[in-house]
């Protein structure tokens, strides 16, 4: 390899030795293509045409009155597949196409990133396989039905407690048997070096667009900048531009589940300790001896027990504030944008939105918070509905 | 201690080396498991301390590994499984398993503390050659023996690396996967042995997908030094979770027959 794929001490590639010559090989294609002119056109082409870049910053007047200060969404939301995980999708899609590769794998919990790996796929016209949960197909299955459309084979993951880290480990297993004509499309901002720097920077659009959009409609940056975070790649997408104006202050919420004090969570950053899980050196939901805890979170983008190492870093350094959202905070967040605003927000998007609302009457009015609405919530209306029956 | 050195010098044919999940799936009988494969001939014994997310493992292995957990193994109580054993007989122990439980025991202190117990070596499925500085200062300082894994698409400056960082042995994966019994042995696994045994002269040993006895008298009549067979023999373990007896009866019919196989065609025989 020729990087190390550290940030401080995080990150690395701490994979069995069959997955290196691959990580490698992806390693020189990123690095070698990145830059390159026609794959940067190619790419600036499809985000616009049919991605839907750049999206809107959107001033959030009801949500604002409601809660004191200013509030913007960075909607990602609108994006084709409705979620920000096309950016990295399209980015890792066109790599693959780039070094030849045939057929793409790819993780998925809320069935956002593997739909949005499902239509590259149909895009490209490489066969698909999308490694998926159970429990995350039966509270996901919106999701399911489009990958399956797109010409996807979902493959049901038993494992553990059927969640996202399940998928991954066997997404991982079958890339070991199949690393000669499949590319792993990896959906977040974590696992093993290539995959953090590779899908920070096929996101971090988000943040240079919100930077250039707030100097355009507000005349200056913002103030605070809110993301969820789950492996974080549409935390550090927004973050990444903003990392050197110490005055704008970053907020990553993660899950706070059932609440932190029962461990029934998925707050990584917040109440973790450093391990290795996926291939990186990270903070890690685990028990004294190393064995990694079952998570839990009402949304199943963010019911995960690790996390990307740049955020590690990025909380150790202080740069970066890491907070946790119980489920019903962010089920109230969730009817309050819905009602407010008729956006139905992405549950794990709902996390960012309930940080303002613990914020509600603290800050100065003139505040200026932009949210990055990293999904769409169609996928998790039926959730909602179990969650917070009508009366 | 007995070490590996002494087991490749003595054996004038491959080394039969079983592997099984400590505590799978209680404590007593995978203890009684590995007893009986010790009884059946096995040279060197491989052992897996289990892990949450083993994502080197198909589902015969990850099987165990939840039984061994659910049925309260721990790493502490590895350490004393691991006594057990010698204290039944000295026969060299490596331990293969994933970084997260070294790391959070502390490096330095699992070594120790393990070594002390008895085992020769530590195969961390998850760290490769590249990380190799994090382990063996540690692992040498306690007096252990390095392991590290070389797959068929490892290139052979790679190898050569890797080689020349191991003092134990070379674990060959046979295949491109995870751990699991297959009907086939891989066709680039004679040429990856001989390949191999052209480049060092440390010891090298074939695993995962090795089934078969005559898959074993194969590898071994390719020039490999040892023979690992997992999930086969872990899978015996799952079939007879409410017949012990017979569990030990076929783990020990099953060793004697791929041992028979290999003395009948020894390092040297057809290669
Ligand atoms: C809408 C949405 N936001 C956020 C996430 C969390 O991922 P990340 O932390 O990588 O942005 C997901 C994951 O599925 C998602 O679907």
């Amino acid at each position: 390899m020729k990087y190390s794929g550290r940030f401080g001490d995080y990150g690395g590639f701490y994979v069995p030795e069959v997955l290196i010559p691959v990580l490698e090989e992806l390693e020189g294609a990123f690095y070698r293509f990145y830059e390159d002119g026609q794959f940067a056109a190619e790419l600036g082409q499809l985000s616009r045409d049919y991605a839907g870049r750049p999206s809107p910053l959107y001033h959030a007047k009801r949500f604002s009155e409601h809660v004191g200060f200013n509030v913007y969404l960075k909607r990602e939301d609108l994006l084709h597949g409705g979620a920000h995980k096309v950016n990295n999708t399209l980015g890792q899609g066109l790599l693959a196409k780039y070094m030849g590769k045939t057929k793409l794998i790819a993780e998925t919990g809320a069935g956002q990133h593997g739909l949005a790996t499902a239509m590259i796929g149909a895009l490209f016209g490489m066969e698909t396989k999308i490694f998926m949960g159970v429990t995350d197909i039966e509270r996901q299955s919106v999701n399911v039905h489009k990958m399956g459309l797109c010409g996807a084979e979902v493959i049901a993951v038993e494992g553990g407690t059927g969640t996202l880290k399940d998928a991954i480990n066997d997404a991982l297993r079958y890339w070991t048997a199949h690393v000669a004509d499949t590319f792993y499309l990896f959906g977040s901002a974590c696992g093993p070096h290539p995959y953090p720097t590779i899908v920070k920077h096929f996101q971090c659009c988000i943040g240079k667009e919100t930077r250039e959009q707030c100097l355009e409609k507000i005349g200056k940056l913002p103030d605070m900048v809110v993301a969820c975070v789950g492996g974080g790649s549409n935390a550090l997408g927004i973050f990444n531009e903003f990392l050197e104006d110490e005055n704008v202050k970053l907020i990553g919420v993660e899950a706070g589940g059932r609440g932190l004090s029962g461990g029934r969570h998925a707050a990584t950053l917040v109440a973790g300790r450093v391990g290795i899980l996926h291939g990186a050196k990270a903070y890690l939901l685990q028990d004294d001896e190393g064995q990694v805890y079952e998570t839990e979170s009402v949304s199943a983008g963010l019911d995960y027990p690790a996390v990307g190492p740049e955020h590690c870093l990025l909380k150790d350094s202080g740069r970066a504030e890491y907070v946790a959202a119980e489920d019903d905070e962010v089920l109230d967040a969730f009817e309050l944008l819905t009602r407010t605003e008729g956006i139905l927000p992405a549950l794990e998007s709902a996390h960012a939105l309930a940080y303002l609302m613990s914020q509600k009457d603290k800050l100065p009015g003139e505040t200026v918070a932009v949210v990055n609405l990293s999904g769409r919530g169609d996928k998790d209306v039926s959730i909602v509905e179990k969650r917070r029956p009508k009366k | 201690m007995k070490t590996y050195r002494q087991v490749f010098s003595e054996l004038d044919r491959a080394a039969l080396i079983p592997f099984f999940v400590i505590g799978d799936p209680d404590a007593d009988t995978s203890l009684a498991v590995v007893k009986t494969a010790i009884d059946a001939g096995a040279d060197v014994l491989e052992l897996g301390i289990p892990f949450s997310d083993p994502i080197a493992d198909g589902p015969t292995i990850q099987k165990a590994d939840i039984r061994a957990l659910a049925s309260g193994m721990t790493v502490k109580k590895a350490l004393e499984f691991v006594r057990a054993v010698k204290d039944y007989k000295d026969v060299p122990i490596g331990l293969l398993m994933y970084y997260n439980l070294v790391y959070q025991y502390g490096t330095e202190r699992f070594f120790s503390d393990f070594h002390r117990a008895g085992v020769n070596s530590v195969l961390i499925a998850d760290l490769s050659i590249d990380d190799a500085d994090e382990i063996i200062a540690p692992a040498t300082s306690a007096g252990l023996d390095t392991v590290f894994m070389v797959t068929p698409n490892t290139n052979t400056d790679r190898m050569k690396v890797i080689a020349s960082k191991t003092t134990g042995f070379i674990y060959a994966v046979s295949l491109l996967g995870v751990t699991g019994s297959r009907e086939r042995l891989s066709d680039p696994v004679e040429e990856l042995i001989s390949k191999l045994k052209k480049m060092t002269s440390v010891p090298v040993c074939v695993g995962f997908g090795i089934s078969k006895a005559e898959h074993a008298a194969t590898i071994a009549a390719a020039g490999a030094d040892g023979v690992i067979i997992g999930s086969r023999i872990v899978k015996i373990i799952e079939e007879n979770l409410h017949d012990k007896e017979n569990c030990l009866a076929e783990i020990s019919a099953f060793l004697s027959g791929v041992k028979s196989a290999m003395e009948n065609r020894g390092k040297t025989g057809t290669h």
